[in-house]
């Protein structure tokens, strides 16, 4: 059993995945990083961590990282795991998740990268709950879009700011 | 950070504590709590249900079972296993509340949890969303083909169900065949010009599993086993988590 980051970052160290960060030299778009604590405090510890940041770095360019603190294997759960997003306390599910929404607003990042669909559920909420202005977004449709094959309907997540960047395929937009 | 005072009434009601003792390695250092707080003071859920992680694991060394295997406070914890992480002694809390998750009759769990464990013990592909492997396999391909023809540079693009002897077995949420299936393209996109020998399984594809949330054990084991068998049967040699 392995997760695809892993792979993400063995790909582009082996030159498979050609990505570059030079969409976003002049635009300086910042990012920050949620670990998922299921891959990376629970399953393969800060290794994997390393290799997302790995993966990050080559896609926005390292100088558009701002971490949060604490970070890797340290980090807050962001409250969407653990079945939290259906159990129905909604109310609590939120005051939790302001501790994840405070760290994020205070990075200042544009964006923020999820890993995994509970945290990616949950900090999209609780963005728009407590009125923060980031976008959230998979690691996916970066890589995509650093390799210049992101289409006009693969950019759900993006903001304003990235929806009209690099677009693979205009023409098919529906 | 907490309102009420805990009240002991003497002595064990009875030994809930002690039963997952039993099947932790070394007890999961249950007995070890030297209440310095460092769980409680980093736990997000800390506050919530007027608990925290310290006040539940003290509540349960001293016999509080009625109270400990009630509180809502155990559905509001994700066990993320922060607390496991800074605690010096290393005492699985967690553990403790999956067991308490478990101690609460199913019928009374939470609904959505439950109903979505539900779902997935009653379809092959494990999805919460109840996605039948023929519908999964008509938006896969239905997908695949709208991008081979919208986008020529992947007219060569896979998305394999049941392939034999992909090299990697691959998983998915359930969210992106059922509602967001333009997201399901950009990971292929990577997949295929990774070079990636990859395929999904008709069988057990779905990433999720709210059995295990659910403190379940008997059907997140089952939903476990199916995925697993699947990606076995198929001679896979990477089961891929994509999230």
């Amino acid at each position: 059993m392995k997760s695809i980051y892993e792979y993400y970052a063995k790909w582009i160290r082996e030159g498979k995945l050609k990505v570059s960060s030079d969409w976003n030299k002049e635009r300086k778009v910042k990012f920050t990083i949620q670990d998922p604590c299921q891959i990376v405090r629970k399953t393969f510890g800060d290794p994997i961590a390393d290799d997302l940041r790995y993966v990050i770095g080559k896609v926005v360019g390292e100088e558009n990282i701002i971490e949060m603190t604490p970070n890797k294997s340290n980090n807050y759960c962001c409250g969407g795991g653990g079945g939290f997003l259906q159990s129905g306390f909604t109310e609590a599910r939120r005051a939790y998740g302001k501790v994840k929404f405070d760290q994020i607003m205070e990075t200042g990042a544009d964006y923020c990268i999820t890993g995994c669909h509970n945290c990616h559920a949950q900090v999209h909420d609780i963005g728009h709950h407590f009125g923060g202005h980031y976008s959230t977004v998979h690691i996916w449709t970066l890589i995509c879009l650093s390799l210049g094959v992101l289409g006009p309907n693969e950019r759900a997540y993006l903001g304003d700011d990235l929806k009209d960047v690099n677009v693979f395929h205009p023409e098919s937009e529906h | 950070m907490t309102a009420n005072i805990v009240s002991i009434t003497g002595g064990k009601q009875s030994a809930f504590i002690d039963k997952v003792k039993e099947i932790l390695p070394q007890g999961g250092n249950l007995n070890l709590c030297l209440t310095c707080g460092a769980c409680a003071s980093g736990c997000p859920a800390t506050g919530l249900a007027d608990m925290d992680p310290r006040k539940f694991l003290r509540m349960c060394a001293m016999g509080m079972d009625e109270e400990v295997t009630t509180t809502p406070w155990v559905w509001m914890c994700t066990m993320c296993m922060r607390c496991i992480y800074v605690c010096p002694m290393e005492i699985n809390i967690p553990q403790l509340v999956f067991n308490a998750r478990a101690a609460w009759p199913r019928e009374n769990r939470p609904k959505g949890i439950r109903d979505s464990c539900d779902m997935a013990m009653r379809t092959e592909t494990n999805s919460a969303m109840g996605t039948a492997p023929d519908d999964f396999k008509f938006v896969v391909e239905d997908v695949l083909a709208e991008y081979q023809e919208a986008q020529p540079e992947f007219a060569d693009m896979q998305a394999p169900i049941d392939k034999e002897g992909a090299y990697f077995f691959l998983n998915q949420n359930s969210r992106e065949p059922n509602t967001e299936p333009d997201e399901l393209v950009p990971l292929w996109k990577i997949l295929h010009l990774a070079g990636a020998d990859w395929t999904y399984g008709s069988k057990g594809w779905a990433a999720e599993n709210y059995c295990l949330f659910l403190a379940d054990n008997k059907c997140w084991e089952h939903v476990t086993r199916v995925s697993a068998k699947q990606a076995d049967d198929l001679g896979c040699k990477v089961f891929l988590n994509t999230e």
